[in-house]
């Protein structure tokens, strides 16, 4: 008998990306309706904050841009200061493109939009163990948008509800990315980078206005392990030849 | 800020973010990078994720300082453990997200 359209392996690949994004959507729900009660609080209509999270799709941001609406920024400020503090994606998809050489340009460009720290994490460690494709991605990709629009919204609809902090969901974006980090950790000299760069990051937090720090400190401390890496091999040779 | 002022402002917002998001993935995809810069490239996902974390545990968020005894940090060293053991992405945030939940209850 033949389906029509959808294959099982097609309804397989679509159980395994949405297994692989739901812990994303657990922290998106958790953040995204923390959101829509701030942005309501500051005036923003429902329609405003759903736009928002359509069109901009970047919760730190967001919560930045919300903020400075607040105390009277202008626009061009607000966009200015969102380019800053979402500079680094430039570092993640320049990461995920080791993965996905030669695929579709307009593909690749929806794909774009939904590069976040959370579905650059889950996809590239997906992508790092293996069997798996640009498809999963886009859908890991689009279920969290999805869910992060909803909850946007959620949260300027019923948020008053809801007390602050309730069942310790200000952790899960921590939990989330602890668990992520952990996945990274493949060999000791990642591990070594990785306290640096947090090292790092913390005193940068601290002496820079701003949100440069992650940019900053990661992009030393990735070059630190570039750097570590090729004296580490230049030894070894020396060792070699002699 | 008016109605017309929002839209135009969200619409640049959309564009300054879409744009670092777009540019590698539509330039760097068919083109074969130096070793170098793919070994760079290999480091950053463990850099950013590192460099998101410390932050927001080491830093106290009501003193704005480095420290050691407040939940965020607590919590994270049990919750850091949990997802060295089992590697359980879902598992790790529901845990993390009771422990905070007690911490911030009883501490």
């Amino acid at each position: 008998m033949k389906t029509t359209g959808h294959s099982l392996s097609d309804e397989m690949n679509m159980l395994r990306a949405l297994a692989a994004a739901w812990p994303i959507c657990l922290g998106y729900l958790a953040i995204g309706m923390a959101f829509g009660v701030l942005a309501r609080q500051a005036g923003l209509a429902i329609y405003q904050i759903a736009l928002m999270s359509m069109i901009v799709f970047a919760g730190s941001a967001q919560f930045i841009a919300v903020s400075m609406i607040t105390s009277g920024a202008s626009a061009l400020s607000i966009i200015i200061t969102t380019f800053m503090v979402n500079l680094r994606h430039l570092l993640m998809s320049s990461s995920l493109t080791l993965h996905l050489k030669g695929k579709n340009k307009a593909i690749l460009s929806l794909f774009a939009y939904g590069v976040t720290d959370e579905s650059f994490a889950v996809n590239l460690g997906k992508f790092l163990d293996g069997d798996w494709s640009l498809k999963d991605a886009l859908v890991v990709n689009h279920v969290a948008n999805i869910t992060w629009i909803i909850s946007t919204i959620l949260g300027g609809y019923a948020g008053r509800f809801i007390p602050a902090g309730a069942f310790g969901i200000d952790y899960a974006l921590t939990g989330m990315f602890l668990c992520l980090l952990v996945f990274q950790l493949r060999g000791r000299l990642y591990v070594l980078v990785s306290v640096a760069a947090g090292l790092l990051s913390v005193v940068f937090y601290l002496i820079i206005p701003g949100n440069a720090y992650v940019i900053i400190a990661s992009a030393l401390a990735a070059t630190l392990g570039v750097a570590i890496k090729s004296w580490y091999m230049h030894k070894r040779k020396q060792g070699e030849e002699q | 800020m008016t109605g017309e002022e929002y839209i135009l402002c969200i619409l640049g917002m959309g564009l300054v973010t879409y744009i670092p998001r777009w540019l590698p993935l539509f330039y760097l995809s068919d083109k074969r990078l130096p070793l170098w810069l793919v070994e760079w490239l290999s480091f950053i996902p463990a850099c950013i994720l590192s460099a998101l974390i410390f932050p927001s545990i080491i830093i106290n968020p009501d003193t704005g300082s480095v420290g050691f005894f407040h939940p965020e940090f607590l919590v994270a060293i049990p919750t850091f453990l949990f997802a060295l053991k089992t590697r359980s992405l879902g598992g790790t945030v529901i845990i993390g997200m009771a422990l905070f939940w007690l911490a911030e209850k009883f501490l």
